[in-house]
């Protein structure tokens, strides 16, 4: 479990982040979501320590983790997999070896050891012979899968996705999607993926957050948001006419 | 107050990237891997560029002491002096800053953009140390190598126009290069190439790391990255030459 106190955030006196108090429960992806310019990639990086928090704790279970020094912190790391919203692929390394980074970093297995390992990533987000090419030869959705095998490849505790099916075709957003969740529920992981992406809150939403200006404006489930009367997250959810046509659909079926 | 900005900042980037290794043996296949790509990869162009000054050198040297009064093996003693003490290390020192730098900023600046270096932090790697630490040890080791590979080819060079013009013979060009040898001169050349080897290293990967924004910072931050580094390669030029041949 991960839990936001109080949590500022702000760059040169301008505040990004205004008392955000969350929590991320364990075994659920939990969602944070937002317009482009509210702060939620700012929330994530505070919360991985990518960005230091103006005040307030981030506490990882019982550890607070914005008041670890840099040798605590980096250990703490170690139980944390994230998936950048580009893929953050290592261009020096083969698919093979991006899974293979953090287990040769951190742990004494031996090279066929690693390796196994590594295929069983690999193979656990469906991809097969692509080992020996580099990010750059592969698809987009592929880098994508291949993050998530490198995120948990160290059987991390917690796994923070940042847009993780931005750039991607819905059909392949909604299998990075389901792979997440699937992990999140095998693993007993604690899920935080930041989107705006509203295929992937009404499919994963277990547990969303809604930032808005820099606040938290809104907490609930994907069925929740359907019956909110919440102005902003309307505007923000329903903003496709799409979604305005399911909004009135699911209204007149539970006849509200 | 952007000059100590910086300056505090260089030191800082330094601690972290001199701070101890999370495993040996992935930093030193990085040094292996360094070697190649900045040292070995680095040969042709010191190569060219020696024997073209070495010809150079000898050229100016002997046109312009054609008088009666003066030995003409002098020419060769001048080419070598002048190869060893200033061109094989510093000329030599700013091409690689241009090339080895430049490549070092856009390198590190692109996986800073990419969110490379921030994936490397965020599994708990010193990014700092683990990018920078075999770039630095690689080329300190190498460079010399790259100097002492010049300061040959340079001769060579010298010879090889002095023989093809006429400007002077075999056998006094030999005589210049062994007259007077101070075998000192070539430690202070080598000493040069270290320092400059850190500073040309250190200061480009300085400048890449602290890229922020798109490519176009990144070309910024190569340029600035070559530009810092050659006028420090020239003011410790003139630092270390007092010191050590004063």
């Amino acid at each position: 479990m991960i839990r936001c106190i109080n949590v500022c955030k702000s760059f040169d006196g301008r505040e990004v982040l205004s008392n955000i108090d969350a929590t991320f429960e364990r075994g659920k992806t939990n969602l944070i979501i937002g317009q482009s310019g509210s702060g939620k990639t700012v929330l994530l990086k505070c919360m991985v320590g990518l960005h230091e928090v103006t005040s307030g704790d981030i506490m990882y279970s019982d550890i607070n983790f914005s008041g670890l020094s840099n040798t605590q912190r980096s250990e703490e790391r170690k139980k944390i997999g994230m998936i950048f919203q580009g893929g953050a692929l290592f261009d020096f390394a083969t698919v093979e070896e991006n899974v293979m980074f953090p287990l040769n970093m951190f742990t004494d297995m031996s090279v066929e050891e690693k390796r196994e390992r590594a295929n069983f990533c690999l193979k656990r987000v469906n991809l097969e012979n692509v080992n020996y090419l580099f990010p750059s030869q592969i698809s987009g959705g592929m880098q994508k899968r291949v993050a998530i095998a490198r995120a948990i490849a160290l059987n991390p505790k917690y796994l923070f996705c940042d847009e993780p099916n931005s750039g991607l075709d819905p059909i392949t957003a909604g299998v990075i999607d389901d792979l997440i969740m699937e992990l999140t529920q095998e693993y007993d992981i604690t899920t935080i993926i930041n989107t705006h992406d509203m295929n992937s809150v009404m499919q994963i939403g277990d547990k969303v957050i809604f930032i808005y200006k820099g606040k938290k404006w809104w907490e609930g489930t994907k069925d929740d948001i359907l019956d909110s009367d919440n102005q902003e997250l309307n505007s923000f959810v329903f903003a496709s006419e799409m979604a305005q046509m399911v909004k009135k659909y699911h209204k007149r079926l539970s006849g509200k | 107050m952007n000059f100590f900005t910086s300056i505090g900042k260089y030191s800082l980037f330094i601690y972290r990237v001199f701070s101890k290794p999370e495993k040996w043996s992935i930093y030193y296949r990085r040094t292996i891997y360094e070697v190649d790509k900045l040292g070995l990869n680095s040969v042709g162009i010191v190569v060219i560029i020696s024997v073209f000054m070495g010809a150079v050198i000898t050229l100016q040297t002997a046109y312009n002491t054609s008088s009666p009064f003066l030995p003409t093996y002098i020419i060769g003693l001048a080419a070598r002096d002048s190869i060893i003490l200033e061109f094989s290390s510093t000329i030599v020192a700013l091409i690689l800053s241009g090339k080895v730098g430049s490549n070092i900023a856009s390198e590190i600046g692109t996986m800073r953009i990419t969110e490379q270096i921030d994936a490397l932090e965020i599994m708990g790697v010193n990014s700092a140390g683990f990018l920078v630490l075999p770039k630095i040890v690689a080329t300190v080791f190498f460079f010399p190598v790259l100097t002492i590979l010049s300061i040959f080819v340079g001769i060579f060079g010298g010879w090889l126009v002095g023989e093809f013009t006429g400007a002077i013979t075999t056998m006094d060009y030999i005589k210049g290069i062994q007259w007077g040898f101070v075998p000192f001169y070539v430690t202070y050349s080598l000493a040069k190439t270290v320092v400059f080897a850190f500073i040309i290293t250190s200061v480009s990967a300085f400048h890449g790391y602290h890229v922020k924004g798109g490519s176009l910072e990144v070309g910024r931050a190569s340029t600035k990255a070559v530009v810092v580094s050659s006028i420090l390669v020239l003011l410790f030029n003139l630092i270390l030459t007092q010191l050590l041949l004063k």
